[in-house]
């Protein structure tokens, strides 16, 4: 935990605030994205080079554009005229506190759990692969369906879409 | 000698360095890699740039720029001055901040793939066991940079543009990826220097590169056209069709956040062929066993711009897609010969050496691709043209 730590922290804490309280949505998902960019060099960081890449290519590369995309496919990325605050914000508020609480317990009680994991693991790409197509090949094979099925009825509401305004 | 010349820069790069003292010496060693990237690239597209128009100027029957310097080699220099001193004009509805903001993430984030790109024997900046993934991220992240051009610019053809390039990256960015991930199948390694290792072999003096098996040629192919559209180059320059969109997503920059542009656009399509040269031909590698003694980096860049020849070739002979065409390209063609070429990988690789793994390969993507194309192409009738407007 170096002074680079903090730094990439600092920024990264910004990124999700400026998320959050800019008034534009284009520019929250743009520093939504400063958010990402954060936590993959923070992944790199800890020598996770796999974890890192992939968050920029998978968050970066397609979930900030798909943010993108979605927002100014529907109503336009100019700030509502009510303000951006939910009246409801104080339940929204106690349930963020408490998956943070959870989240947060979770963490802080696995080193419990795992007592020996002083040392820093050195974890290679081709390790990876090997788990994930050894040990880990039935959850690797059941979330390629999840996401197959997703993908297939995406298409399918895509069609259905067309095919009606016809 | 022979092997002095092959290792100039390395040798170059370690004398500077002895100058300095042993704490500093790493740090002088790095900031020397990127400076010389950051020099010599550049100066490749302003040597590009000149060729294409020098030579879609020769495939048009005209001269092309012939005004600057003896044949107009200096064009590039006028060019980059007349850059620098034109006025910078931001639209005033524009969105300052993002409008500066994305020339400078888009070069930024191009500059960053050379880190991993094997250059020559032992001129790689990084060695990164996941090179190719970071190269990829880097590409991925060029994307928003274009969105944010687009959006800043509060201008219908721009945000049009924008849309336009981004949904044509993103479609071509999967072929692309799995173009890719054969070779990383059969390294079974993601790091580039090993992919370039794994070439550098010889039977009978020819080399063992990728391209030269099926699967690879077919994965090169499909990497090729990918990374033309991944570029935003002619056939696939749909965002920047200056007849419908003035200049896409670039529409409103000016002086030198355009040549900013430029620079992003060239030099991302030499870091693509790089890449491209790494993973299909060899990288380094030497194309005959008895033309070793050449230096390596000859090759690599040689293989780079013999690349950009290939783009300019292809701008300057093929007409620009329709958006449904392009994205039915994506889709329907590229994306599912990739996918079974993935599997004629793996067939490869568990039918052993010989001449049946050959012929089989061969026959199922050459099949597969005559057939697709039959079945994409059977809705399409090609009558005389007819001309809405002109008559």
């Amino acid at each position: 935990m170096t002074i680079v730590f903090y730094l990439i922290a600092a920024i990264t804490i910004a990124g999700a605030l400026a998320a959050m309280l800019l008034k534009s949505t284009v520019h929250c998902a743009l520093a939504l994205t400063i958010a990402f960019a954060g936590l993959a060099v923070q992944f790199l960081e800890l020598d996770a080079q796999f974890a890192g890449f992939a968050q920029i290519l998978v968050y970066i590369g397609a979930v900030a554009i798909l943010v993108v995309f979605a927002i100014l496919l529907t109503r336009g990325s100019e700030a509502p005229k009510g303000g951006v605050f939910s009246k409801s914000w104080p339940a929204g508020l106690a349930i963020a506190a408490m998956v943070f609480a959870v989240l947060g317990w979770a963490v802080l009680s696995s080193t419990s759990v795992l007592p020996n994991e002083t040392a820093k693991p050195t974890v290679s790409v081709l390790e990876i692969g090997n788990a994930l197509m050894g040990r880990y090949v039935l959850p690797l094979e059941i979330i390629a369906v999840l996401l197959t099925s997703a993908l297939i009825g995406a298409v399918i509401v895509a069609k259905h879409e067309k095919g009606s305004a016809k | 000698m022979i092997k002095n010349a092959d290792q100039i820069f390395v040798l170059l790069q370690h004398w500077v360095m002895s100058f300095f003292p042993h704490a500093l010496q790493s740090l002088v060693g790095v900031l020397l890699s990127v400076v010389s990237i950051i020099c010599v690239f550049p100066a490749l597209f302003a040597i590009s740039v000149l060729l294409e128009r020098k030579g879609l100027g020769r495939m048009q029957n005209r001269l092309g720029p012939n005004r600057v310097g003896p044949l107009g080699i200096l064009q590039p220099v006028a060019d980059g001055l007349k850059s620098l001193t034109k006025e910078d004009i931001v639209p005033t509805s524009a969105d300052a901040v993002v409008h500066f903001l994305a020339p400078v993430f888009l070069v930024v984030i191009v500059f960053m793939g050379y880190a991993v790109l094997p250059m020559g024997r032992n001129m790689t900046l990084v060695n990164l066991d996941a090179g190719l993934l970071f190269f990829f991220a880097m590409g991925a992240s060029t994307e928003l940079s274009v969105f944010m051009a687009g959006w800043s610019s509060r201008n219908k053809y721009s945000l049009l543009g924008a849309m336009r390039a981004v949904a044509q990256m993103i479609s071509y960015e999967i072929p692309m990826l799995l173009a890719s991930l054969v070779v990383v199948m059969m390294t079974g390694s993601m790091n580039l220097g090993r992919i370039v290792d794994v070439q550098n072999q010889y039977t009978w003096g020819l080399p063992h590169w990728y391209i030269f098996t099926p699967w690879g040629f077919a994965a090169f192919l499909l990497y090729a056209t990918a990374t033309t559209a991944e570029s935003n180059r002619s056939p696939f320059d749909l965002p920047e069709g200056e007849s419908e969109l003035v200049a896409g997503y670039f529409t409103e920059y000016s002086g030198f956040k355009f040549a900013l542009f430029f620079l992003g656009e060239y030099v991302g399509m030499l870091s693509v062929s790089g890449l491209g040269a790494t993973l299909f031909l060899g990288g380094w590698s030497a194309p005959l066993a008895i033309l070793n003694w050449v230096p390596s980096w000859i090759w690599f860049f040689g293989k780079v711009m013999l690349s950009i020849c290939v783009f300019i070739w292809l701008r300057g002979t093929l007409p620009r897609l329709r958006q449904d065409q392009l994205m039915n390209f994506a889709w329907k063609f590229v994306l599912p010969l990739s996918l079974l070429n993935l599997i004629v990988a793996g067939l490869w690789r568990f039918m052993g050496e010989g001449l049946t793994r050959w012929v089989v390969c061969s026959a199922i993507l050459l099949v597969a691709y005559v057939v697709m194309a039959r079945v994409g192409m059977r809705k399409e009738r090609f009558g005389p043209r007819s001309y809405r407007y002109a008559e």
